[in-house]
């Protein structure tokens, strides 16, 4: 029994099945941050003292007398920053994985897909370092309502990309075994798998400006 | 020409090539058709299992104050001292019946069991698209369902705060919401695979010939269906993080500033809204109950085109309403929430999408109904069932327009109205529609036929009791009786003059149970003792009973792919010598 479709497009969608199956998810995705982004919105705009740092906090962070103190203040803008160039520039190296498999080039592949991996890395030890500096100043998610989205959107977030990492890992390690036997196919992996990490680039872009900065 | 000689080659032609062992054909299966059968199995168990919740509720209401009978002394002291069920167990019983049923029983039997079984076949496909996702899908259902019956163990019983699960009642409520809120994820993560599988398969693996307007109007409803489950559970899912987060993490994302418990200020951030939670969980309970009627009203349509031998009137209406009816059930799930003060602009919003969205709702009853004029009926079982689908869809769906409209809900909400309501909807309704499908894909399944007589046993008692348990619902509801009371209304004066239905509604609940052994009865012994037939029993047109064996093909359903030729329904068309036309059978011109 062979499934149709698991490599060349079929004609009248233009599409092979894992690319719309990907398409699929990544639309199920969006309703799933959607949803958190929307409570953020509904929480931030429903309560006034949302974004004011509760002041027993504020007097332990040592803001005591200089006036109210307002949440994104507390969060590490410039690790975040250096966190979304990190990952806007793994976009690109995997696509450049990508494009090195349409080219023929196992070589090239493996050394952008290792790339993209470190790039995640990277990001994943940035974000390791930005919890730990909060939980060590007693910033934990039930000390305010701000954090408790802060943590709850992040962590979902860093748990995408390492989903992310276990996926893309297995490409570019024992998943390239099938660049031997199935090479359309195994191209198609590499572009779907870019698609995935496209859009959780996609919801760190929406979430740095909407929780560092705003 | 002669479409019976045109039958598909019988199993046994078919030879295979290597045995898988046991784990892999029956256990971890990968073939769309056993993972169907699994789903149907496990489902059929948890429909037992939530009815079963259910008589000791019903027990409780006709009999308050006294001793449960035979599972009584079962219970154990923390939930029915003496066999008395306690309040918090009738909690219990009343949050995982909803749960149970509607996430555990009817949403996998009617998408996971006749959807995975069928569409495939439908369509001509080989299997889904993705038959790994397709086992893991069931295997995550399952551990789900795990999660929810280990949760009746755990201190403090299961979740108690209804299958709403609304804060800040369920923030605070014991251990088993966590295993509630736990179960859900894995329930929605199967969704998830599930309903992607679905949508690819339809619309990648169609048969040559099979354009988007050949599809059976089953298939479609299954289409609706996956889009509705990948749109709308995300949120849900959202929602259970965002609970998880205030039990686990002690967050207060809907726990309002200065909540009071048990006379103690409740020790949290605060600055919630347990509003948003009722958004958030509507969001997606509003297009679940579509994902509830749609799939029953496909096996209908189905039935009803196969037994009047007449194509389906206004298939294209149909089609056109069910895609309409999937947009709009994403816009109505506020008039769940119409006495939350969200005021009038947004109540009539909402009141208006949901007039509107009885609009395909009617569109679809109707051309069913019109489908039957002039047909010569074959009055089996499976049409039966799908024909008392009819009227009790309608009273479900009609009763539903005054809770839609804001001013005369404001009277019912939650009264025991709207339980008659949705169950009308989901029991006499799908519930029947899903009975339909068993009785007519069982020979498809098995290579035998159900008995008709212990089927029309079944029927009979089933459509009577049904009724006798939901109709005088209505009448309790408009005297304004209170869902979710343990005693039934006792203690309130305006519910005294309807206290006596409660007894009768119970009598019918067991009466209920009793009209399902000619049907266990029956099931079991058909498997193996059914008259055998052959390949297409109720000379149908689709692709899964006109070009596949029964059972069909182990790996791959069809001894030859499919090409579709024409509708699906091409029934009773003049000049040709049978009354039905294969939806790929070559017809020579005369």
């Amino acid at each position: 029994m062979q499934i149709p479709y698991t490599v060349e497009e079929r004609p009248d969608t233009g599409l092979y099945n894992a690319k719309l199956g990907v398409w699929l998810f990544l639309a199920s995705e969006v309703m799933l941050f959607g949803a958190l982004f929307s409570s953020y919105i509904l929480l931030r705009t429903g309560d006034p003292s949302f974004m004011i740092v509760p002041h027993a906090i504020a007097e332990q962070l040592g803001h005591a007398g200089h006036g109210e103190l307002r949440w994104p203040a507390e969060l590490n803008v410039p690790i975040a920053f250096v966190n979304t160039l990190v990952l806007i520039f793994s976009s690109v190296t995997i696509v450049m994985s990508w494009a090195s498999l349409r080219l023929r080039k196992l070589d090239k592949f493996r050394l952008w897909m290792g790339l993209t991996l470190l790039c995640s890395l990277v990001f994943l030890v940035l974000k390791a370092v930005e919890y730990n500096a909060k939980f060590s100043h007693h910033l934990l998610p039930g000390t305010a309502n701000f954090l408790a989205i802060y943590f709850t959107l992040t962590g979902l977030h860093a748990l995408h990309v390492i989903g992310g990492v276990v996926v893309n890992g297995y490409l570019w390690g024992p998943g390239a075994k099938m660049w031997k036997s199935d090479p359309a196919r195994f191209t198609n992996r590499v572009e779907v798998a870019g698609l995935y990490w496209h859009f959780v680039d996609l919801v760190w872009i929406f979430l740095f400006p909407s929780l560092y900065l705003l | 020409m002669s479409v019976l000689e045109k039958q598909p080659p019988e199993p046994e032609a078919h030879e295979h090539h290597h045995e898988e062992p046991f784990w892999r054909k029956y256990i971890f299966s990968q073939d769309h058709k056993v993972i169907g059968i699994q789903y149907g199995f496990t489902a059929l168990i948890f429909l037992l299992v939530g009815f079963s919740l259910m008589l000791m509720m019903r027990w409780q209401l006709a009999f308050p104050g006294k001793p449960i009978p035979i599972v009584g002394g079962l219970l154990g002291s923390a939930n029915a001292p003496g066999g008395i069920m306690l309040p918090e167990f009738y909690n219990q019983l009343g949050a995982m019946h909803g749960t149970i049923m509607v996430f555990l029983a009817i949403v996998p039997l009617a998408v996971g069991a006749f959807g995975n079984y069928v569409v495939p076949l439908q369509i001509g496909a080989p299997d889904m698209a993705f038959p790994k996702l397709n086992m893991a899908s069931y295997w995550v259902y399952a551990t789900g369902g795990v999660v929810m019956l280990a949760s009746f163990f755990v201190p403090g019983g299961a979740a108690n705060s209804g299958w709403t699960s609304y804060p800040p009642l369920s923030t605070i409520a014991t251990q088993g919401q966590t295993w509630w809120l736990v179960g859900m994820i894995f329930l929605i993560t199967s969704s998830l695979l599930g309903s992607v599988n679905f949508i690819v398969t339809i619309l990648q693996l169609r048969a040559p010939g099979l354009t988007l307007m050949r599809l059976p109007f089953f298939v479609w409803s299954q289409l609706v269906t996956a889009f509705l489950l990948l749109l709308a559970f995300p949120p849900l899912e959202a929602a259970g993080v965002l609970q998880l987060m205030d039990r686990i993490a002690n967050t207060s994302f809907f726990t309002p500033s200065g909540l009071v418990v048990s006379g103690e200020v409740l020790d949290v951030a605060g600055g919630g809204s347990p509003l948003l939670w009722q958004h958030l969980f509507w969001f997606l309970a509003h297009p679940e109950v579509y994902v509830l009627i749609l799939p029953a009203m496909g096996i209908v349509a189905e039935v009803i085109a196969n037994n009047t031998r007449k194509p389906l009137w206004g298939y294209r209406s149909m089609v056109y309403a069910a895609v309409f009816l999937g947009f709009m059930s994403f816009i109505v799930w506020a008039h769940h929430m119409f006495l939350t003060g969200m005021g009038t602009t947004i109540s009539a919003f909402f009141q208006t999408t949901t007039m509107i969205i009885s609009i395909p709702s009617v569109i679809i009853l109707t051309a069913l109904f019109i489908s039957l004029w002039g047909g010569s009926i074959r009055f089996n079982t499976p049409m039966l069932f799908a024909l008392a689908f009819l009227p009790m869809f309608g009273i479900g769906g009609l009763t539903g327009l005054p809770l839609g409209l804001s001013a005369s809900d404001i009277h019912l909400h939650d009264t025991y109205y709207v339980i008659g309501h949705f169950h009308y909807v989901v029991a006499p309704g799908t519930i029947f529609a899903m009975f339909a499908g068993i009785y007519y894909w069982f020979p498809k399944i098995t290579g035998r036929r159900m008995n008709e007589t212990l089927g029309k046993l079944h029927f009979w008692p089933s459509l009577i009791f049904m009724n006798g348990i939901f109709m005088p619902m209505f009448v309790q509801g408009l005297a304004g009786v209170s869902r979710r009371l343990y005693d039934g209304g006792m203690q309130y004066d305006h519910a005294q003059d309807v206290l006596q239905w409660n007894s009768f509604m119970s009598y019918s609940a067991f009466g209920l149970l009793a009209a399902q052994v000619p049907f266990l009865i029956n099931f079991f012994k058909s498997i193996r003792w059914g008259a055998a037939v052959d390949s297409n029993p109720w000379r149908a047109t689709t692709l899964e009973w006109a070009a596949a064996p029964s059972p069909p093909v182990a790996h791959g359903n069809f001894p030859e792919e499919p090409v579709v030729r024409r509708g699906p329904y091409e029934y009773s068309v003049p000049g040709h010598d049978s009354d039905f036309l294969p939806q790929h059978a070559a017809v020579q011109e005369a």
